[in-house]
């Protein structure tokens, strides 16, 4: 668990994260986003001492981080930096290697954390293992440096923009691989991105910052019906707000007894896919695998402030 | 396509090619080598045919058509590579077959030594030789091999007594052992200085880059020192230093001496900081900023920072520093001859003295050889790793 109490950091006069505080429950995800330049990297780059806070603290399971030595509290913090920060000397698997060897594992498994990351984010390790970071391509290096963060399975992750740089399919399996690792571990992940689709499809809670300010951190669904200020609203993005409401839910939660034609949708698709197939297929009603109906008026429904599924 | 040409096909000339071919041939015309009845005397030039004859005829024939073949642009670059070796064997070869033909039997007086003629036809083909070599880009395995081979094929021509009659080999002969002395003495100063700099400024580049309040100062003094003109500065450290070795109990014992080897060394030492501590810092500097920040902020301490990866990350521009201070410390501990201090200055020097310019060239023939080798090994390392490591990471 991370409790950031009234966190401030100032360059010269300008104050650049001003007074905030949230917390991220064990085993969360909290996702970051706001326009560039409105201290998120800062944010968490004081989480681990990399930017010595002005004034407020920093708590990891009850902790104070300034009380420990700032290399011990490093190495338990996975930390993915924003644009990869590869060691371009070292190979991949020495990159990956990285922690586990300041934490002294031995060679035997190191090995074996460096293969099963590679497989995981689907880099061959026989054919990247070896590699220097100059010879990959640009999303391959943030896979790299991903897995460089987890490789000594940290209780506590730290990534900035971690999947800028990939193509929107890789994109999408590169977040369900971490949702997974990060679910089975039980990891604390606090994530910077510019990408809302991401925010919402990752974030358990979603902070909003401007300026230096926090100025919301809420649960996807209160940012999307109840944004704290226009700002918000506006960062959000309004004509996406019904289709991101929708993905917050599976078509399982709005199931209702019944029959209807054509192929069925799984339940555990989202009410955005079960929207998308009824547009597309010019169907009413949708039969669910298992049993059940999924209706377009129900969907129509959930995609309103206050639908079916606010209530958890 | 031939047949679609004019008659009159221009044949497009290679301008390297012409170069080579016109120093070459000014070579082929002016004398070969000098003959002096002995070492003291104004001596007269022989040309090739002059000194060989028939042979001279064939070898100054075969020399000039080795010229020629490179002046058309479309030549291979192979050809070139061939020709132009050839072209410096038989060149050796005929300054060797020159001395022996013109020293009278059994005379250990006189001398023949190259001339004009042998200096430009040398170049010319050495000349042909880089080029042809820069135009086929070996791998960097054959290129090591190449400079092994020449390497080698040196030692094989001077061991073979094939230039025993040329004058610098005579000044050699009658100074084997010295030679040998303060050729070990040259590499001594030489790569002692540079091994002295680098464990002064390796570590002194490092603390200036830690604590920039001190890079000022500290690159400024050294800038100074370089400014410094050699002579100079041994005008200042004769005195200082015989003034240390007189007054300091225990100073002359370890070496300290206004004369000899060890102000040579020092002035070497100082030549080199200048260039060890700059590319050191500049190579830290240039560390790209996320490799640094992602060391640090995976849980390394400054040392392993420093250790594991901004030092081997300056690899490259330290190697760059070891060669320009290896090259120039060949060259420059010359002037060691100067103040007693041995290398192979002191033949230089004494030759001047003497004015015997065959012992001159006894002194600046193997520097030479010397610097360059260094010079060619150190850019093959700096250029591989380089290649390893992707420009621009
Ligand atoms: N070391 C520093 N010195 C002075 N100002 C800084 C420093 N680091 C960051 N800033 C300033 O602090 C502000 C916040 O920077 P930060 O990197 O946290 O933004 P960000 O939200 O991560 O932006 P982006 O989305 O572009 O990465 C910026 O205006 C930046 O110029
Ligand atoms: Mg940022």
């Amino acid at each position: 668990m991370i409790e950031i109490e009234h966190l401030t950091r100032r360059y010269g006069d300008r104050t650049v994260v001003r007074d905030v505080s949230l917390t991220v429950g064990r085993g969360q995800i909290a996702a970051l986003v706001g326009t560039s330049g409105s201290g998120k990297t800062t944010l968490l780059r004081m989480i681990n001492r990399l930017v010595q806070p002005t004034a407020g603290r920093v708590l990891i399971d009850g902790t104070d981080t300034a009380t420990v030595p700032a290399h011990l509290l490093r190495r338990r913090i996975g930390y993915a930096i924003q644009g990869h920060g590869l060691f371009p000397h070292r190979t991949v698997a020495q990159n990956i290697a990285t922690v586990p060897r300041l934490l002294g594992w031995d060679a035997a498994r190191i090995r074996a954390r460096v293969d099963e990351l590679l497989d995981l984010f689907q880099l061959p390790p026989v054919e990247f293992r070896d590699r220097l970071p100059h010879q990959l391509s640009g999303g391959q290096q943030q896979r790299v440096g991903v897995s460089r963060a987890l490789a000594a399975r940290p209780d506590l992750l730290l990534m900035d923009e971690p999947f800028g740089a990939l193509d929107p399919v890789i994109r999408a399996s590169a977040q369900a691989d971490l949702r997974r690792i990060q679910r089975e571990l039980g990891t604390t992940l606090v994530i910077v991105t510019h990408d809302i689709d991401e925010a919402m499809a990752l974030g358990d809670r979603i902070g909003v910052m401007d300026q230096g300010l926090l100025l919301q951190y809420a649960p996807p669904r209160a940012i999307l019906t109840d944004p704290a200020t226009p700002f918000v609203a506006r960062l959000i993005g309004t004509d996406q707000r019904p289709f991101h409401l929708l993905s917050l839910s599976r078509v399982a939660d709005l199931a209702t007894p019944g029959t209807a034609d054509g192929p069925p949708v799984a339940p555990d698709a989202s009410l955005r896919d079960a929207l998308a197939l009824c547009l597309w297929s010019g169907r009413g009603a949708l039969p669910v695998q298992g049993g059940g109906v999924v209706t377009l008026e129900a969907l129509r429904r959930a995609a309103r402030p206050g639908g079916a599924g606010a209530d958890p | 396509m031939a047949a679609a040409a004019p008659a009159r096909a221009r044949v497009t000339l290679s301008r390297p090619g012409v170069l080579f071919a016109a120093i070459g041939l000014a070579g082929l015309a002016l004398p070969l080598v000098q003959f002096r009845a002995n070492r003291i005397v104004a001596g007269e030039g022989a040309s090739l045919p002059g000194a060989l004859g028939g042979w001279g005829w064939i070898a100054a024939a075969a020399l000039a058509a080795a010229l020629l073949v490179g002046v058309p642009a479309r030549t291979p670059a192979r050809l070139r590579l061939a020709l132009a070796l050839g072209g410096v064997l038989v060149t050796v070869a005929a300054l060797g077959a020159s001395a022996g033909a013109l020293t009278p039997p059994g005379d250990r007086i006189a001398r023949v030594s190259p001339s004009a003629g042998f200096w430009l036809l040398g170049l010319a083909f050495a000349l042909a030789v880089a080029d042809a070599l820069a135009r086929i880009g070996l791998a960097f395995r054959q290129r090591w091999a190449l400079l092994a081979g020449a390497v080698a094929v040196v030692a094989l021509v001077l061991g073979s007594g094939l230039l025993d009659d040329v004058s610098v080999m005579r000044e050699y002969q009658a100074r084997r052992d010295v030679f040998a002395r303060e050729a070990g003495r040259h590499l001594l100063l030489a790569f002692g200085s540079l091994g002295a700099a680098l464990a002064v400024g390796l570590p002194l580049g490092i603390a200036i880059h830690q604590v920039p309040r001190l890079r000022a100062g500290v690159l400024g003094g050294l800038n100074i020192v370089q400014t410094i003109p050699s002579l100079a500065l041994f005008g200042i450290m004769i005195p200082l230093f015989g003034w240390v070795a007189a007054t300091v109990p225990g100073a002359a014992a370890a070496g300290v001496a206004g004369i000899g080897a060890f102000p040579a060394l020092v002035a070497l030492f100082l030549y080199s900081l200048l260039p060890v501590v700059s590319n050191m810092v500049v190579g830290l500097s240039a560390v790209p900023h996320g490799a640094r920040d992602a060391a640090v902020g995976l849980g390394m301490t400054r040392a392993q920072v420093l250790a594991q990866v901004m030092i081997p990350l300056t690899l490259p521009v330290v190697l760059a520093a070891v060669r320009i201070v290896l090259v120039q410390n060949i060259g420059l501990a010359v002037i060691a001859g100067l103040i007693g201090g041995g290398g192979f200055g002191s033949f230089v020097f004494q030759g001047l003295n003497q004015t015997a310019m065959d012992l001159v060239l006894l002194g600046t023939l193997p520097t030479i050889a010397l610097a360059l080798v260094s010079g060619i090994a150190l850019d093959l390392l700096v250029a591989q790793l380089d290649g390893r490591r992707g420009r621009g990471t």
